[in-house]
C-alpha cells in the first residue's frame, strides 16, 4: 500500500504545481509603479500640437490614463469599451497616443469614436518608458493626489469595467 | 619557414573572416549604432542584463521587439550622459519591476528561485542515500534461524534426503 502512496502523492502535487501554472498569466507583470506617484510629464495635445497637457494639470481629480496607438490592434478590441465609459462621464479618459502618427491617430478616432478627454503624443515612447508600457493597450488610474492607483496590461474587458474599474472610481472619488 | 608563413597566413585569414562575421552580426541587431565602439559594447553589456518584456525570455540584447530597440537607445542615451550601469538598471526596475532583471537579484522574493533547486536535489540525494542504505542491509546475512526455523529447515532437508535415497 505505501508503495504506491508516495508515487500518488507526488504525482498530485506534480497535477497541483501545474494546475496553477496553468492558470497564471505571465504576460500580466505587476508594475512596481502602482501605489507610486504617476511619473510626470508634459506632451502636446494630439489635436493641437502646439498645446501641450502636463501631470500638474491633472491634480485634484481622478482620471484615467488609457495607453492607445492605430497600429495596435488590441486598441481596436477595446476602444468600443472606452467609448461606452466616457459616455457615462463618470471619469474623464485621457489618451497616450503611444509611438503613433499624427495623421494615423486622428484618422483612427474618426472612425472608431473618441472617448479621450484629450489624447497626448507620445511619439517616441519616452513618456511610455516612464510608466514602464511594455504591451499597448494599457490603462491606469490615478486618483486626486496624483498617485497610480491600479493598471491592467492588454484590452480592458465589460467585466474589468464593471468590477475594478468603477468602483475603484467611485472609491476615490468619494 | 614556409610552413610557418602559411600557417600565419591562414591564421590571420581566420581572424579577418571572423571579425567580417561579427561585424555583419552586430549590424544586423543593433541599429541605430553609435560611432563608439566602445560605448555600444557597455551599451550591450547593460541589455544582456534586461529582460525584453514583449518577447520575455530574450534579453533585451537580442530581441527584435520595438521596445527593446527603444530601451537599448535609453541605455546609449543615459551612458553618454555619464550615468552609471547600476543607475540605469535601477531605472528599468523602477518602472518595469524586478522581473525586468535577467538575473534576478538574491533577496526575500527571489531565495526559492536560487535556492530551490539546490534544496531539491539536496532532499533527492537524501531519499537515494536512505534507498541505498536500506537495500545494502537486505543484501547482508540475512538473520540466523531460530529453532523452529531450523526443524522445519532439517524436516524439509531430512525428506528430500529420503526421497533421494529411495531412488535406485
Amino acid at each position: 500500500m505505501k508503495r504506491y502512496l508516495i508515487p500518488l502523492l507526488v504525482f498530485l502535487v506534480l497535477v497541483g504545481f501545474l494546475a496553477v501554472g496553468l492558470n497564471l498569466k505571465p504576460r500580466e507583470i505587476p508594475s512596481p509603479l502602482v501605489g507610486k506617484p504617476a511619473p510626470a510629464f508634459s506632451l502636446p495635445t494630439l489635436a493641437a500640437p502646439d498645446q501641450s497637457l502636463s501631470t500638474q494639470d491633472l491634480r485634484g481629480k481622478v482620471w484615467v490614463l488609457n495607453v492607445w496607438a492605430s497600429w495596435c490592434v488590441a486598441c481596436r478590441e477595446e476602444h468600443a469599451l472606452m467609448v461606452e465609459m466616457a459616455k457615462l462621464k463618470v471619469v474623464p479618459i485621457y489618451g497616450l497616443n503611444y509611438k503613433d502618427k499624427r495623421d494615423d491617430a486622428l484618422a483612427w478616432l474618426n472612425q472608431f469614436g473618441n472617448p479621450y478627454a484629450t489624447s497626448l503624443s507620445d511619439t517616441e515612447g519616452l513618456v511610455g518608458i516612464d510608466y514602464g508600457v511594455y504591451g499597448v493597450p494599457e490603462t491606469f488610474v490615478i486618483d486626486k493626489a496624483g498617485v497610480i492607483r491600479h493598471k491592467i496590461i492588454g484590452p480592458v474587458t465589460p467585466a474589468t469595467v464593471r468590477d475594478v474599474l468603477l468602483p475603484l472610481v467611485a472609491k476615490l472619488n468619494s | 619557414m614556409a610552413e610557418i608563413m602559411r600557417m600565419a597566413l591562414g591564421t590571420a585569414l581566420g581572424l579577418v573572416m571572423l571579425a567580417a562575421a561579427s561585424l555583419a552580426a552586430h549590424a544586423k541587431d543593433a541599429l541605430p549604432m553609435s560611432a563608439d565602439p566602445a560605448l555600444e559594447a557597455r551599451v550591450m553589456a547593460v541589455a544582456e542584463e534586461l529582460r525584453c518584456l514583449v518577447c520575455q525570455n530574450e534579453t533585451i540584447a537580442a530581441s527584435q521587439a520595438d521596445l527593446a530597440v527603444d530601451l537599448r537607445k535609453q541605455i546609449r542615451i543615459k551612458l553618454q550622459q555619464g550615468q552609471s550601469e547600476v543607475q540605469i538598471l535601477d531605472f528599468m526596475v523602477a518602472r518595469y519591476g524586478e522581473f525586468v532583471r535577467y538575473r534576478p537579484a538574491l533577496n526575500a522574493g527571489t531565495v526559492l528561485l536560487w535556492v530551490g533547486p539546490f534544496a531539491l536535489l539536496a532532499v533527492a540525494g537524501a531519499v537515494l542515500m536512505m534507498n541505498i542504505r536500506q537495500r545494502r542491509w537486505l543484501g547482508a546475512a540475512p538473520p540466523p534461524l531460530n529453532e523452529a526455523e531450523r526443524q522445519r529447515l532439517n524436516a524439509l532437508l531430512g525428506e528430500a534426503d529420503t526421497a533421494g535415497a529411495s531412488r535406485p
